[in-house]
């Protein structure tokens, strides 16, 4: 079965997303270096959550004031994180349902239940957290976080990651 | 966020994302996505439905280990356990956001 990938935006998005060009750039591919049952799985959501106690919120007040521009900084998510620790700053979507329940973007029992199980060798120790809303460009992502991210991925030895886009 | 798969993906870490537009994200010639019909801000489900989120992380596993090359996709069968009209009301935010604002006054004249 094939979804409907615009259900639930308005049609005036609905045109703009499928005029968007294919990109022209080649597929990236990086294989799974060793069966999933072995792997360590890291999670990433771009849903703006932070640690209300301990971290900066993602930066809204520049947004508002330059609207085609996003926070390109991320956060760390640790894994024992409970749903009254985050707080979330993204203008684009609800915060209701992921406050009441922040595994609804970033799925922590799941991926412990599939642990448990043997499905995946383990689930990481911590996770990411990004506001999906950012400058067309995304020159910062690509340049700047990207490669950090994929260097801390690689020193706590991540096989796997797993994104969720907001 | 596929710019962001595509930037880890090229440096060496596999990745699957799970999305509510994979028509989208298929552009980006994507590694592995996994296709969800869901509101915004919540791929994996309802708050409290861990049958659900066990469902999409199920399907994340089975894209990892099915795909065998890049363009992947997946579509996840299950129907959101909200009436339309109120999952659309729902997942947008309580004040529009400032690009939508911005687009609804330059709409109007203003």
């Amino acid at each position: 079965m094939t979804i409907d990938s615009y259900k639930y935006l308005p049609r005036s998005m609905r045109t703009m997303y499928e005029s968007v060009p294919v990109i022209d750039e080649p597929a990236e591919w990086a294989p799974l270096p060793k069966p999933l049952h072995h792997c360590t799985v890291a999670l990433m959501t771009s849903a703006g959550i932070y640690l209300r106690d301990s971290q900066e919120p993602f930066d809204v007040e520049r947004e508002r004031r330059e609207p085609t521009w996003g926070d390109p900084t991320y956060r760390i998510i640790p894994r024992d994180v409970r749903s009254e620790d985050i707080a979330c700053s993204h203008l684009h979507i609800s915060h209701d349902d992921l406050l009441e329940d922040v595994d609804v973007v970033l799925p922590i029992r799941a991926f412990s239940a599939l642990e448990a199980e043997g499905r995946i060798g383990r689930l990481a120790d911590e996770h990411y957290s990004f506001m999906g809303y950012q400058d067309r460009r995304l020159l910062d992502w690509r340049n700047i976080q990207g490669p950090e991210l994929a260097a801390r991925l690689k020193e706590h030895a991540v096989d796997v990651l797993l994104l969720a886009p907001a | 966020m596929p710019v962001l798969a595509r930037t880890i993906e090229s440096l060496g870490i596999p990745t699957v994302t799970v999305t509510m537009i994979p028509d989208l994200a298929m552009k980006f010639r994507p590694s592995r996505v996994v296709g969800v019909e869901f509101p915004f801000g919540h791929n994996f489900g309802t708050p409290g439905n861990d049958e659900l989120m066990l469902t999409v992380a199920r399907a994340a596993c089975q894209a990892l280990e099915e795909a065998g090359g890049p363009g992947y996709r997946l579509d996840v069968d299950v129907e959101w356990p909200v009436p339309l009209e109120t999952a659309y009301r729902t997942w947008h935010p309580p004040v529009p956001s400032p690009i939508v604002a911005e687009m609804l006054k330059r709409r109007q004249g203003g």
